[in-house]
């Protein structure tokens, strides 16, 4: 803890810190600590890059005192989705919030429920009408346009409501957390170890990010020191995970055009990793690997040399489909200044990810933090300024070069370091702490407090997609309707680790 | 527009028969036996329920199991504590957990793969609360390895031209709404798959306020994928079972 103040403190305190967007708002959420004699709490997490660290600052309600506080997201945009957040799972009003609708909970529950209070069991199964209205443009020729929950192609469950003006999106509103599973209320009781499945299936394309966040702070709760090996092992599979996740989304983009040959080869370039993953873990999606203390298979001098063959034949087909996308100028038609995110907008929202770097946002977590074998790996954001569709595909193209890079030195890494211990002995005790670590989508921060009997109080989990949600919904103005599936591609944000 | 040419010609046809066999680490069906002492072990570490002790012997609910190998680890660690050999131990074959028919109360045989010609079925999908792992083998079946048209099989977008509904993840209170309206949507005959654990056996992350249960808790299901998730070979193989049970339905 950095700070402790009252909540009508917050405002005056978090802007002192945030100090004008130097220090961006990683993440705000709220704890009920009654049980310890306490009241409710709201955290509120600011990055701090130059000293590779993150500030905290905890307002704490009197017990039995308001609930309410004034808001940050005037001062802090990016505070606004937090707030909402914090209204649903605790009922902590922000005072002067410009969208205080709800977020997580939709129609079926009732006003006054506030799941992640201590007070309401986990399985609470109250039924109830809240009223949860879309946000629309009203004037003379606008037309509405509702798209969802249930799609036409494969794709996760989320509620568009579009506000025409004729062919261009004038405004969109998106009602999110379909697939919301109370997860941060299911872990709660549990042991870091026994609560693993859950965290590993928060999302399924960033198996490797939740659980290594999630293990980096139970393992600073504890004080375990990660074996060396592990920490290679796993910086491994972060970057495998991310050049699976990038390959997949270099094919899945030009879907939103129709440009086959690019889809063809694209997922089978995917299926390639997701055959090399399955090799290493047992599962497609690298579950069952990381572990609280290290991780819990080796990667044996066999895997390293198919890891090898496999990474140079993806690195070739990424070549190609690079050239695909250059050389097809329709293609290069449609993505060229088609849903920009300014540099300002991508820091006003604390953007994350290829969303922030594509707009000039230099945000990484592998170089803004040192965790894992980054320091050692000389590794520097890859950027660029325009913050449209082309963007975001050169960034990702850029970024697969440098995880090619990354993995040839940490495979020589693993073979000159055999035999060495994978895992170490945690002892859990009570504390908390934060993990953090860069998914595919960008930086995946988890903050976990433990009781003292070892036990999860609470875990707060905040996913790359979690920031850039908002940016893609400022991105899409003024673009004709038909690109929305190329911008949205182009942002690839996932819902069920939002949506948790 | 010629390098595009010349790129799609260089590659040669991907399309490979459909195996049942993951790589040798792959977690799938357990096999194997445990000493007594060490199942209710199993049982106790199962985070799903999925591991049931019965007359001396265990029984796995493939439903539920998310094929973590935590039941196997302590088993392979109980043994090399005591440092005796154990032939056949308790441990996950590299073979994929096979689909289930609810009615016929039977899994699918692997020889619904070989017939592939003469089925038609097309499928709706609908994401009632998963981690997207499903939905993502889902999409991966399309890609030219796989290449699920050869099948017959095809994803419709409304549920109102669908013969099929694919369900994946833990129904959720925010959308039991869509999956009630999607399977009313559907015209007869129309058949439900819980594809994954978490559609199937409804027991991933525990009971909370936000979630149902398995899919055949809003919806009757037909035939269920186990799997966390499911490799494209199982749910290929469901897929062609149930265009056959679609099939027996029609006459």
């Amino acid at each position: 803890m950095d700070k402790l103040i009252s909540p009508e403190s917050l405002l005056a305190a978090a802007e002192q810190v945030y100090a004008q967007g130097q220090h961006p708002l990683t993440a705000m959420f709220g704890r009920d600590e009654t049980a310890q004699g306490a009241g409710y709490a709201i955290y509120c997490c600011f990055e701090l890059p130059e000293k590779k660290d993150i500030c905290v600052v905890k307002a704490a309600f009197e017990p039995e005192g308001s609930l309410s506080y004034p808001s940050l997201t005037h001062a802090i945009p990016a505070a606004a989705w937090y707030e909402r957040e914090i209204k649903d799972m605790f009922g902590l009003t922000a005072e002067g919030h410009p969208d205080l609708r709800p977020l997580v909970l939709h129609e079926s529950y009732p006003e006054d429920f506030y799941p992640l209070r201590k007070s309401v069991r986990v399985n609470a199964k109250v039924r109830g009408e809240r009223q949860f209205k879309m946000r629309t443009a009203k004037g003379q020729g606008l037309f509405e346009v509702p798209v969802g929950p249930i799609h036409a192609g494969i794709i996760e469950p989320g509620h568009f409501r579009f506000s025409q003006a004729g062919e261009s999106m004038l405004q969109l509103d998106a009602k999110l957390f379909f697939t919301h599973r109370g997860l941060e209320k299911a872990v709660e009781g549990k042991t870091p170890a026994e609560a693993l499945h859950i965290v590993e299936r928060i999302c399924g394309a960033c198996s490797i990010a939740n659980t290594w966040s999630f293990c980096q702070a139970a393992e600073k709760i504890a004080g375990a020191a990660v074996p060396r090996r592990a920490e290679i092992i796993r910086t491994l599979l972060s970057e495998l995970e991310r050049i699976t996740n990038h390959v997949g989304d270099l094919g899945n983009m030009p879907a939103g055009v129709g440009f086959n040959p690019a889809i063809s080869l694209g997922s089978r370039l995917k299926e390639q990793l997701m055959r090399l993953c399955e090799g290493i873990a047992g599962n497609r999606f690298l579950r069952g690997m990381i572990v609280p203390g290290g991780v819990r298979q080796d990667i044996t001098q066999e895997l390293i040399e198919e890891i090898h063959s496999t990474l140079d034949d993806v690195a070739e087909g990424v070549e190609d489909l690079a050239a695909m996308f250059r050389e097809q100028e329709n293609f290069q038609n449609r993505i060229r200044t088609t849903g920009i995110v300014r540099t300002k907008t991508a820091k006003d929202l604390a953007m994350v990810g290829v969303g922030a770097r594509a707009s000039g946002y230099a945000h990484d977590s592998r170089s803004d933090f040192a965790y894992g074998i980054y320091p050692e790996l000389d590794f520097k954001p890859y950027t660029k300024t325009m913050g449209d569709v082309a963007a975001r595909l050169l960034v990702r193209i850029g970024e697969l070069s440098a995880s090619f890079e990354m993995a040839d030195k940490l495979l020589e890494m693993l073979e000159n370091c055999q035999g060495m211990p994978l895992c170490a002995d945690v002892e859990y005790c009570g504390g908390e702490a934060w993990g953090i670590s860069e998914s595919p989508r960008g930086s995946n921060f988890h903050f976990l407090a433990l009781d003292g009997a070892g036990r999860i109080d609470r875990l707060f989990v905040r996913s790359a997609s979690y920031p850039n949600w908002p940016a893609l919904t400022i991105a899409v103005q003024g673009d004709i309707i038909p690109d929305f599936p190329l911008i949205n591609k182009s942002f690839e944000l996932c819902y069920a680790c939002i949506d948790r | 527009m010629f390098k595009v040419l010349e790129r799609i010609f260089r590659d040669k046809i991907a399309a490979e028969s459909i195996s049942l066999k993951g790589s040798a680490r792959f977690r799938g069906r357990l096999t194997g036996t445990a000493a007594a002492d060490m199942l209710p072990q199993c049982q106790a570490v199962c985070p799903v329920g999925a591991f049931q002790v019965q007359d001396g012997d265990y029984q796995i609910d493939y439903r539920k199991c998310i094929f973590c190998g935590k039941c196997t680890d302590i088993c392979a660690a109980a043994v090399l504590k005591e440092g005796i050999q154990a032939d056949n131990l308790l441990h996950c074959s590299n073979e994929d957990a096979m689909p289930y028919l609810v009615a016929a109360g039977k899994e699918v045989l692997a020889e619904v793969l070989h017939q592939k010609l003469g089925r038609s079925l097309h499928v709706r999908h609908l994401d009632a609360g998963s981690c997207n792992a499903c939905d993502f083998e889902m999409g991966a079946m399309s890609n030219p390895y796989y290449d699920l048209h050869r099948y017959g099989v095809a994803f419709a977008a409304s549920p109102r031209h669908a013969d099929l509904l694919m369900v994946t993840g833990v129904v959720t209170r925010n959308l039991e709404q869509a999956l009630r309206m999607s399977y009313e949507a559907m015209p007869e005959p129309k058949l439900v798959m819980a594809c994954g654990a978490c559609a199937a056996g409804g027991e991933t992350y525990g009971d909370t306020y936000a979630v149902l249960g398995g899919a055949d808790k809003i919806v009757p299901v037909d035939i269920y994928v186990p799997g966390c998730p499911p490799r494209p070979p199982a749910m290929i193989a469901g897929l062609l079972a149930a265009a056959d049970m679609l099939a027996d339905r029609m006459k």
